[in-house]
């Protein structure tokens, strides 16, 4: 008999969305528990105690937290429409990616939507080069893990409405179709496939989100000066 | 030699390094011959750049040519490889554990690590605190077993954090604290890890990794 699979998210984030993609991609249903991240529920300081974040998956009452962790763990459970190839070069190579993205492209972008003048031009940069990057390992492939949505898809979904939204909100451009045209094809190719779509946060919600979020930051700084 | 060429397993790596330690340690636990290379860090080899050219970083492993990056990926690459004395367990849930515990290793003991020997004062006070509470975790999650893989198992967290033994020497007298007093159950680990021939064959000294650390000192102006 199947176990009970929960997920304990949070819709603004891209690390939560990961693990949605991979069980949807995967067929396994799932409930999906919304957190307050500034009020956080017993539940979640109980599955978490060493991060108390989110994402955590917890499948038969067991937990399991940080996405990357989490997406092998639903691969090795769950083996239908598999997200890592065998070959165990080409492993190391998703994994290589998926890490390349987690610890350098993310960060770095989000720093660069958030800082300014001198700072901010030099994260810019760093950013743009990094996608030009990983648009190299793309190359001509339909998706990062070949003819179907791979670990590192998965791990890149933060390029989709994330990247779009931010943008707006920052006034500043780092991706798009002028500037890395094979991801920018990709980005497009990944978020209307099925398992991926439904996932997503809605665009307009996402931006109001990230503009109030932008606001209080810099009500925060006026009330400092 | 002849040997490791015609395996086709090379390792490029600097002395101290513990992410490099971690891929001899691994190598060791299989049984794996290889060709050692020693990278000098101011003066990177044409090989290393080419293996590496994202990060141009040590530890390389590299397999019949083609290039494994990242310590722990190039652990997982060996246990997938070299399937025998397996460094994780085969159940998928306590797969995720270790994979979590290395992961936080790697998020947490390096960097906290060089905050403590690097700065002064109250930063340098707060990362010893720092470093007490992610060791201190370590302790709960190690408990009373032998080896963070169970009682006969030196698994994929003890690879992940048994390099960082050496370094404890280095963080006890920077930070003037005792990870025996703090932490007894992770140093009497420590120990033994120490007198398995793996991890004893693949560290230092730690007095040596002291005077090392006491150059990067000098090297970064720090008193």
């Amino acid at each position: 008999m199947a176990e009970e699979v929960k997920v304990f998210g949070r819709w603004t984030s891209p690390f939560c969305c990961r693990v949605e993609i991979a069980l949807r991609l995967k067929g396994v249903p799932y409930e999906y528990i919304e957190e307050d991240l500034s009020n956080k529920s017993p539940l979640l300081l109980e599955y978490n105690p060493v991060h108390k974040k989110v994402p955590v998956l917890v499948h038969g009452g067991k937990p399991i937290a940080e996405s990357l962790v989490v997406l092998e763990y639903i691969e090795e459970t769950w083996r239908r429409n598999p997200i890592l190839p065998e070959d165990p070069h080409r492993r190391a190579m998703a994994r290589f990616w998926t890490k390349f993205i987690d610890e350098k492209c993310m960060p770095i972008m989000w720093k660069s939507l958030w800082s300014e003048g001198e700072m901010q031009l030099k994260l810019m940069e760093e950013t743009k080069e990094n996608l030009s990057i990983l648009e190299r390992e793309l190359n001509s492939k339909k998706f990062f893990g070949g003819n179907s949505i791979g670990l590192v898809d998965i791990a890149a979904s933060f390029l989709s409405c994330w990247t779009e939204v931010l943008q707006e909100v920052a006034g500043i451009s780092l991706f798009g179709e002028a500037k890395h045209p094979i991801l920018f094809k990709w980005a497009n190719e990944f978020m209307s496939s099925d398992a991926v779509k439904v996932c997503l946060p809605p665009k307009d919600e996402l931006l109001s989100h990230f503009r109030a979020m932008k606001e209080g930051m810099s009500a925060t700084k006026a009330g400092q000066n | 030699m002849a040997a490791a060429a015609e395996k086709g397993v090379v390792l490029l790596d600097f002395w101290v390094s513990p992410f490099g330690q971690r891929c001899r340690i691994a190598l060791a636990e299989k049984g794996v011959e290889y060709e050692y290379k020693e990278e000098n860090l101011s003066d990177k080899s044409p090989l290393l750049l080419k293996m590496n050219p994202v990060h141009k970083k040590i530890p390389v492993l590299i397999h019949h040519g083609k290039p494994i990056c990242e310590s722990l990926i190039i652990v997982q690459y060996i246990e997938e490889v070299w399937s025998h004395n397996p460094l994780l367990p085969s159940n998928p849930y306590e797969r995720a554990k270790a994979r979590f515990w290395a992961d936080f290793v790697d998020k947490k003991v390096a960097e906290c690590g060089t905050r403590l020997w690097k700065l002064k004062g109250e930063a340098q006070e707060e990362a010893k605190k720092d470093m007490i509470e992610i060791l201190k975790l370590l302790e709960g999650e190690l408990g009373d077993k032998k080896y963070f893989g169970g009682e006969k198992t030196f698994g994929f967290v003890d690879v992940a954090l048994a390099p960082f033994t050496a370094w404890f020497y280095t963080y006890e007298t920077c930070g003037k604290f005792s990870i025996e007093n703090e932490c007894p159950k992770l140093a009497a680990w420590a120990k033994r890890c120490k007198e398995r021939k793996t991890v004893s064959e693949s560290l230092h000294d730690p007095h040596k990794v002291y005077e090392y650390v006491g150059k990067l000192k000098k090297k970064y102006g720090v008193e």
